[in-house]
């Protein structure tokens, strides 16, 4: 029986971009959807606020692994014959991170102080440029650190891609299992590579938080 | 199409019939799966909230060693995802020759995952305690533990409470991925189920709802667990 050898490292390492690529398409999908949907769960208009709030406590309230199965068989329902993993894959994280998103972006914009949207308003802003220049810039700081914080969850719930036939660095490590069964050694590289990506990502989101100092203001 | 009207859905997208009244016969199926779901998620919160406690105090004042061994876990649990500690736990268990069944590899697989995350909570909530607290408690003659009973750790724990509640709701959704080592809890039975009947899409439905539904029963029961323990927070109607 052959053993752990540099030819599943570099598969495992071709695995880790798959993974890599997964939390991009997931991540730039999740933040144009979730902004939209953080927008809505503040606007005026009080029908677009409810279901954008409804939105996002289905998808919070609803594990990944659920939403991955609804998406890959719900896109055979609307009329594909076959589903292609990424697709299924990426349009689920894209949902799931949306939900998650959106929420932690209205907390940062709701933060930001009420004297501001009022002193804004009375300098004769409109509601866009309020936005735009007043609300958001000062959101954003805020916005930073949960943000990158989130996007070590994304790299991780990726790892359930999985379960829809999607090639990444877990699957890859569930495949190799399957040739040579040593699951200790395999799964512990397989966590070192997601400890490799995350790790950074977790330390520069703490010191952006420490630099903020959100915390304690 | 003629189908008693109530049980099934006819509005087929784009020529797709939902059939629900398929899944009815395993009704009984899916109710044992949601109280294994709640059965693993109740024993995970438990174990994991009085590990968790123990190390944050571990981490707060325990010797340099122990601070950094607590530090260097708490690191890698929350830097890797559960997929895999669930892998590891299960087929280290396994290498160690120990035979467990599948739903105490995912008790054990959830209790390490979620200890590192409620001791990182509950540190919060013992460094948010004033020092003055500490030197008032000395001052009325406290001995060490009952000051570490009444006023570090008691408040520590109401004031995060809400955020611990969220992790456990998190956790009993993270539940859901035990499924992969055939732990027999919620969406291994929608696995199952999707694969007896061929109606995958109505399953997932389904199975989403209850999963929905579950974090509400879960986010009320906390609350409602809250308001027995907080007599304080009861009786003024204010956070700590």
């Amino acid at each position: 029986m052959a053993s752990f050898s540099s030819t599943h490292f570099l598969f495992l390492a071709v695995a880790a971009l798959w993974t890599l690529g997964l939390t991009a398409i997931a991540f730039v999908g999740g933040g144009l959807v979730g902004f939209a949907v953080a927008l809505a769960r503040i606007s005026g208009n009080r029908i677009l606020r409810i279901t954008a709030a409804v939105y996002i406590q289905i998808i919070q309230g609803t594990p990944l692994l659920i939403l991955l199965f609804l998406i890959y068989f719900g896109v055979a329902v609307i009329g594909f014959k076959t589903v292609p993993a990424i697709l299924a894959a990426g349009v689920g994280l894209t949902v799931y991170s949306s939900g998650f998103l959106a929420e932690i972006w209205r907390g940062c914009i709701q933060a930001v102080p009420s004297t501001q949207w009022e002193a804004a308003e009375c300098l004769a802003l409109t509601r866009w440029q309020r936005m735009t220049r007043v609300i958001l810039p000062q959101a954003l700081r805020m916005a930073t650190a949960p943000t990158v914080g989130f996007l070590v969850q994304i790299v991780k719930n990726t790892s359930l891609a999985s379960v829809v036939g999607f090639v990444e660095l877990a699957q890859a490590g569930k495949l190799i299992n399957n040739s040579i069964f040593e699951p200790f050694t395999i799964f512990i590289v397989v966590a070192g590579f997601y400890f490799a990506i995350c790790y950074p990502l977790s330390a520069w989101s703490r010191n952006l938080e420490r630099k903020l100092n959100v915390s304690h203001r | 199409m003629t189908a008693p009207k109530g049980l099934v859905s006819t509005g087929g997208v784009m020529g797709y019939h939902f059939d629900f009244a398929a899944l009815l016969p395993y009704w009984r199926e899916f109710a044992r799966g949601v109280l294994l779901t709640l059965q693993l998620s109740a024993l995970s919160t438990v174990l994991g909230f009085v590990l968790g406690t123990i190390c944050a105090i571990g981490r707060t004042d325990g010797t340099r060693l122990i601070r950094t061994c607590i530090a260097a876990y708490v690191e890698i649990i929350r830097n890797t995802p559960l997929l895999v500690q669930i892998f590891l736990v299960y087929f280290g268990i396994a290498t160690l020759g120990i035979h467990v069944s599948a739903n105490m590899a995912a008790v054990t697989a959830l209790v390490v995952n979620v200890v590192a995350y409620t001791s990182e909570i509950v540190r919060a909530g013992l460094e948010s305690i004033h020092k003055a607290q500490l030197e008032a408690a000395d001052c009325l003659g406290l001995s060490r533990p009952q000051i570490y009973w009444h006023v570090i750790l008691r408040p520590a724990i109401e004031r995060v409470y809400p955020a611990l509640t969220s992790q456990y709701v998190l956790l009993m959704l993270a539940s859901s991925i035990t499924s992969q080592i055939s732990a027999e809890e919620l969406t291994a039975v929608a696995n199952r189920i999707q694969s007896d009947t061929f109606r995958s899409f109505e399953t997932y439905i389904i199975v989403g709802i209850l999963y929905i539904a579950l974090s509400f029963v879960v986010r009320i029961a906390f609350w409602a667990f809250g308001q027995t323990i907080f007599v304080r927070r009861r009786k003024l109607h204010t956070p700590l």
